[in-house]
């Protein structure tokens, strides 16, 4: 998949003159194309002067980051506390059973990807799950699905 | 505007934006915060500003949003000022019938008042409602009063008062021994005194100092300090300068999650505001004293959440702690004194600035002052954000603000502190909620997270998640952090299969001494914390997984079957429609079955059924 790498540029600029600055440039470029590809982190590494390796140990280290390109709509699953015992792991495998993605994968057509995230603070109303960041509270298993149908329906009206 | 004010100015300013507003003109306030924004508050915001365009209300009328009340559970809140007037779940449907009764004709809306879930009575206002009656609201008293987006409405609550009156009444000495003297406890969990703290990075010989405020709040289950920040940001920007006048720090960071775009988005706009206001900047409001702020944020790594780490993070580095000593005060930041404090602890001091350490020592108890911000969560009836003075009684708490445990069920403990926490069962519920009682029973104060379980929480289950998570956050520097924890989580993980073997729960004690021991941060050393106060206080339950292998609880999914009542199955096939596994059969009209050898137990037939017919076994 091509980037544009003047935008990456840009995006560098934007947040970025020194290695200091590492982790708020990456955050931006996994913000715009919701993974790093590698033609940005060897623009970061020429534009604020970091060795490769050092941006790659970055990448690993912190659980925003990806390495592989993600789906076009990006659920996150709370598993929080309060989420926990309202029962957010069976949201996961509900996702699962509808989509065949566990967290961390992402579907072949790359529509989807299934994150898990620690805790998003609203806990009063969950379980929750967001959906490009949109939030779903109140969820339950049965209605995973249909929420998921939405943006799989945009999807067909917009081919159209 | 000008880009230094004076004080003298700021308050020509103040009684400016006073005097140019209306008291008793009404107010509509719509909650913009995550969680009511999350039931579509915004969608209500807009159906509002229609209704009033529609029915030419402009003039009589204010429309507001603010950030959190607090009262999460009854969202989308909408309040009505100035008599309070609590709407609760309100929808954009609803909006026309706020205008033309509320407004225009002074009547309440009866459908959208709270309802007392134990008199069952309707309560008109906001401070009658038995979950804002008993808080005592310092932090949180101007979310859901001022529009975070907008500094004049900060201002015109005395905003920025406490720095005029550090800067031009006092010395940074005097803010130092105020603070002191006030004896305000780090809100993030330790409760170490901040004034102290203060002063070891005051006193290094340094030409340049930090300050940085943790807003990194990883504990899952907590959300306060997105709560302030979402709703007064200018609070935390205002505490920050005065601990930087003490301190002499001329460049401070706010660390934040980037888990909360809102709170980011706030505080990212406050400081833009305070600069132009001349708060931030050289030689604020005309002083001596030069000071800014940049925002750095979290990129979801809860060990960041520790000073050390979480320097290396905004350095720009992997988040792992180092060894202490140097200290932060000695070592900190690029090698120089840094301070860090909670978004809480920073607020506070805002607060001591204004009212003076003696009206501070007034609210709580003896050692642990000040009020300590709740997010109460879980299977309990009132969820979300409570503000009450350190030391009240876990009942009270639970039963006088939360309202209790839904659906009729057993009250059974309370976990506080997150992964670094415990669980407190029930017979204990007297204990007072402050850092020194709560770390006498095992758990810990953390940063105010506190999520009730009720008889359907197994806690072997919440001692395997704590530590799954721990497993997964350990950043891998200490071997007894990152191996320990995970065998903790495998022997925990058997259990709950219904492999559990005798010998077991002391081969985890033995683990846990260990891990605390060879562990570097808090978060090795705290990690065993929720699997011993399970063991300590819930050792019969642990005991029923491994030698009946069973889950009283009925959660552990290997230990448990679903089963349908014959006597409640009308056969309305709702749950043979839902199976995701075709699991469930039966005629229309007649009592269905569940297959127990194709049954995955996802409880997704428990979750649809209307007539409670589905029960665990």
């Amino acid at each position: 998949m091509a980037i544009d790498i003047n935008k990456v540029e840009t995006i560098i600029g934007e947040h970025g003159k020194d290695e200091n600055d590492l982790i708020q440039a990456m955050l931006a470029i996994q913000e715009e194309f919701h993974y790093l590809p590698p033609e940005a982190l060897e623009k970061i590494s020429e534009q604020l002067n970091v060795p490769k390796i050092r941006i790659y140990q970055v990448a690993a280290f912190y659980k925003v980051f990806s390495l592989e390109p993600r789906g076009k709509h990006i659920i996150t699953v709370c598993k929080g506390t309060a989420c926990h015992v309202r029962g957010s792991s069976m949201l996961v495998d509900q996702v699962d059973r509808v989509l065949k993605i566990g967290p961390g994968q992402t579907t072949e057509d790359l529509q989807f990807t299934l994150e898990e995230v620690n805790c998003l603070g609203c806990c009063a109303i969950g379980p929750v799950m967001t959906i490009d960041n949109k939030y779903y509270g109140n969820m339950s298993v049965s209605k995973v699905e249909r929420v998921i149908n939405k943006y799989v329906e945009k999807e067909v009206v917009a081919d159209d | 505007m000008t880009d230094q004010i004076t004080p003298v100015e700021l308050e020509k300013q103040r009684n400016h934006i006073l005097s140019a507003r209306d008291a008793s003109k009404p107010t509509i306030m719509v909650c913009g915060g995550t969680g009511c924004l999350a039931l579509e508050s915004d969608k209500v915001a807009e159906a509002l500003k229609k209704a009033i365009q529609d029915q030419g209300v402009d003039a009589k009328v204010e429309l507001k949003t603010t950030g959190c009340p607090g009262f999460c559970e009854q969202g989308p809140l909408v309040v009505v000022h100035p008599e309070k007037i609590f709407y609760t779940h309100v929808k954009p449907k609803d909006a026309k019938d706020i205008i033309s009764e509320t407004i225009s004709n002074g009547k309440v809306v009866d459908r959208l008042l709270y309802t007392d879930p134990i008199t069952e009575k309707k309560v008109l206002y906001e401070q009658d409602i038995p979950f804002y009656k008993k808080q005592t609201r310092v932090l949180l008293k101007n979310s859901g009063i001022i529009d975070p987006e907008k500094i004049e409405d900060y201002i015109a609550v005395d905003g920025y008062k406490a720095v005029s009156k550090a800067l031009f009444e006092m010395t940074s000495e005097q803010v130092l021994e105020e603070v002191k003297k006030a004896n305000l406890r780090g809100r993030g969990g330790a409760g170490f005194p901040a004034a102290i703290k203060w002063e070891l990075c005051r006193k290094e010989t340094s030409d340049q100092r930090y300050i940085i405020c943790n807003a990194d709040e990883g504990d899952p289950g907590a959300f306060q300090d997105r709560g302030i920040i979402e709703g007064n940001p200018h609070s935390i920007l205002e505490g920050m300068i005065l601990g930087a006048y003490a301190i002499g720090a001329s460049k401070g960071y706010i660390y934040i999650r980037h888990e909360y775009p809102l709170a980011v988005k706030m505080i990212k706009k406050a400081i833009v505001q305070a600069r132009e206001y001349g708060f931030l900047g050289k030689n604020i409001l005309g002083s001596d004293f030069s000071f800014d702020l940049e925002v750095q944020l979290g990129a979801g790594a809860f060990v960041c959440g520790e000073e050390t780490a979480m320097m290396a993070s905004i350095e720009g580095r992997v988040g792992e702690p180092r060894t202490r000593p140097p200290y932060p005060a000695q070592k900190g930041l690029w090698g120089k004194p840094t301070n860090i404090n909670n978004t809480k602890t920073w607020a506070w001091v805002t607060h001591i600035i204004n009212n003076g350490a003696d009206w501070f020592a007034r609210i709580g108890n003896e050692k642990n002052r000040g009020t300590m911000i709740f997010s109460l969560v879980g299977k309990v009836n009132n969820t979300g954000l409570v503000e009450v003075p350190m030391g009240i009684s876990i009942h009270d708490l639970i039963e006088g603000i939360g309202g209790g445990v839904p659906k009729d069920k057993t009250l059974k403990a309370v976990q506080t502190g997150g992964p670094s926490g415990g669980c407190i069962p029930v017979r204990m519920f007297d204990l007072p909620m402050d850092y020194d009682s709560l770390r006498e029973a095992g758990s810990i104060m953390g940063s105010g997270g506190v999520i009730v379980m009720d008889e359907d929480t197994c806690m072997v289950d919440v001692a395997r998640y704590f530590l799954e998570f721990c497993k997964f956050e350990s950043c891998g520097k200490c071997t007894a952090c990152r191996e320990g924890v995970k065998r903790m989580w495998e022997i925990v993980d058997y259990i709950s299969r219904g492999y559990g073997e005798e010998g077991d729960i002391e081969l985890l004690e033995e683990l846990a001494k260990a891990v605390k021991i060879g562990s570097l941060c808090g978060l090795g050393q705290t990690a065993p914390n929720p699997v011993m106060t399970t063991i300590k206080y819930f050792r019969d339950e642990y005991e029923a997984h491994i030698r009946d292998k069973t889950c009283p609880a009925g959660v552990c999914k290997a230990l448990i079957t679903f089963e349908i009542i014959v006597d409640n199955c009308p056969g309305c096939t709702l749950c043979a429609r839902y199976c995701p596994v075709e699991a469930i059969s039966g005629e229309k009209g007649k009592p269905h079955v569940i297959d127990e050898s194709i049954c995955i137990r996802c409880g997704v037939c428990r979750d649809v059924c209307n007539y409670n017919a589905v029960v665990v076994r």
